[in-house]
């Protein structure tokens, strides 16, 4: 036992001193090579997680950003989190759209607020100095309490408040951490006084949970507010006015010596036009009707007169 | 690890309610012997067919080993999708569960059942129809009981994939062990999933064990492996 810990202790020394080296040397270099490039005009290099709606966002940006004469690099698709703000460290992107919840915590752990306002502001002051956020759009990717058109006229249901009194007679849907999880089952009791008939556990707002929405297995279900099954199905999304679900407003994550007035000008005139149900089409012409994500961004752009 | 495990398991607050090991216990049980009865009521029936009269032994063995190769998991949720709408309340889920189940089971009934039957001995069969016996009380008088330990085999490695299986039915919001793994997963309770994974792994020694005691009483004692062998010898 001592002897493994040992190894891992050694291996963990190993592996943190080389992840020094590699975040003490590169940016310096970096930094040269950015100055060089910025003085002889804007340019930005564009990155996103790799799941569709990020590098949609992705490609929303880098178009903007070249109808207004930034010279556009695209490195799309990278990886999770994790991976993305690395190589955003270490200059290797310097754009990527985010979203203020999971940002928040990723560079606050023990971070709280919930509502919109809350979250930017202390998203704000939790990113590293290099980096800032611009402006949050209202367009939001975050978990919701989803209904059938069928039971949202039934019971007449707008929001989860609706939802509380006619609870004791719904089955609700969700992926199977919603069982103990805060923001989950336990939750939307505390929060709502929301008492379901039972709980199923599903997928994560996969095709079983759509599925089951769908073919009245459950009444009720967790997806995510962009979620194009959301639109096949003319599922309802219902309000969240107590916010019990954390914010999660798109919003463009930037290294400071990057964000150039014309490049800040853009994006923030993306934010300002981008909602939640505009979001939802556009993702869902990429993820259902398979169009490339290049195109619909391009599309959505010039009708808004953003490029 | 271990010690965190084995809190887990003596909490009694884990052996009570519908959420306790016992009622996972039984809800896992049931979906595993659901699934043996139909896979034994189409692969044996079949296997003894085949073996019998020697038909289709190339077609039904390139398809079961087919079958083997489908992913279960996959299976699953292509047979859920379209059913989870058509079937009343839990059978949604149900029903889908235990056909994938079925479709892993039905593979090592059916080929170990009909090399069971083909594998009979000739000069047995033949002194069989020497004594004037029909094809039919050939096969229910000699050839089955004959095959039967072979029949046995199937059922057990069989029963042994279902059990290890069962688990799956926790991703279409069933219960079974499945649940405490599949649900430890999703908060990082690891506790809880390797309980699951331990309770699955000490269930199918169980069935196991039993299997063989039923195997010893219902198999005719000249026919009993260790008698064939030890007459062979």
């Amino acid at each position: 036992m001592s002897f493994t810990r040992a190894i891992l202790a050694a291996l963990t020394v190993g592996v943190l001193a080389l992840a020094g080296c590699g975040s003490g040397n590169d940016p310096l270099r970096e930094d040269t090579e950015q100055q060089n490039t910025s003085e002889s005009g804007d340019s930005i290099i564009v990155g996103s997680a790799n799941f569709p709606e990020a590098v949609l966002l992705g490609e929303i940006y880098a178009a903007a950003l070249e109808a207004h004469d930034v010279d556009v690099q695209r490195k799309l698709n990278i990886g999770a989190r994790e991976a993305y703000i690395k190589a955003l460290e270490d200059g290797s992107i310097d754009l990527v759209p985010e979203y203020t919840g999971v940002l928040l915590q990723y560079f606050d752990k023990e971070a709280t607020a919930a509502k919109p306002d809350e979250v930017y502001a202390a998203l704000q002051e939790a990113v590293p100095d290099e980096f800032m956020v611009l402006e949050k759009s209202s367009a939001e990717d975050k978990d919701a309490v989803v209904v059938t058109r069928e039971t949202a006229e039934k019971y007449d249901l707008k929001t989860i408040a609706d939802l509380a009194p006619h609870a004791k007679d719904l089955v609700l849907g969700g992926p199977p951490e919603w069982k103990t999880r805060p923001t989950g089952v336990p939750g939307l009791k505390e929060v709502y006084g929301a008492e379901f008939k039972s709980f199923i556990p599903l997928d994560v707002a996969g095709p079983v949970t759509v599925a089951a929405l769908k073919g009245g297995r459950v009444d009720a279900a967790n997806l995510f507010t962009t979620q194009s099954a959301i639109e096949q199905n003319d599922f309802v999304v219902l309000e969240d006015p107590k916010l019990l679900f954390t914010a999660q407003n798109v919003v463009p994550l930037i290294s400071k010596d990057k964000a150039s007035e014309t490049v800040v000008d853009t994006l923030n005139g993306i934010s300002a036009k981008l909602d939640t149900p505009t979001l939802r089409d556009l993702v869902a012409r990429v993820e259902v009707d398979k169009e490339d994500p290049a195109t619909v961004a391009k599309d959505w752009l010039t009708e808004n007169g953003l490029a | 690890m271990i010690s965190e495990l084995v809190a887990w398991l003596t909490d009694p607050a884990h052996w009570s309610g519908p959420e306790g090991i016992p009622q996972r216990l039984l809800e896992h049980l049931g979906y595993s012997l659901l699934a043996l009865a139909i896979a034994a009521l189409i692969g044996i029936p079949l296997g003894m067919y085949i073996g019998h009269t020697g038909r289709g032994t190339f077609l039904v063995a390139g398809l079961a080993n087919a079958l083997r190769a489908l992913p279960t998991l996959g299976l699953l949720i292509l047979v859920t999708l379209p059913l989870i709408s058509r079937l009343p309340g839990n059978l949604g889920f149900l029903v889908p569960s235990i056909a994938v189940l079925v479709v892993l089971a039905v593979p090592p009934i059916l080929t170990s059942t009909y090399a069971g039957v083909q594998g009979v001995d000739l000069a047995a069969k033949d002194a069989a129809y020497g004594m004037g016996m029909t094809g039919q009380e050939v096969l229910t008088k000699v050839e089955a009981p004959c095959a039967l330990p072979l029949v046995f085999s199937g059922l057990r490695s069989a029963m042994l994939q279902i059990v290890a299986t069962a688990t799956i039915a926790a991703y279409v919001g069933l219960g079974g062990f499945g649940r405490y793994v599949l649900d430890g997963l999703a908060v990082r309770d690891y506790s809880q999933m390797l309980a699951g994974a331990v309770l699955v792994a000490a269930l199918a020694v169980v069935v196991e064990v039993v299997l063989a005691g039923a195997q010893r009483l219902t198999v005719p004692r000249g026919l009993a492996v260790g008698a064939r062998e030890s007459r062979s010898r």
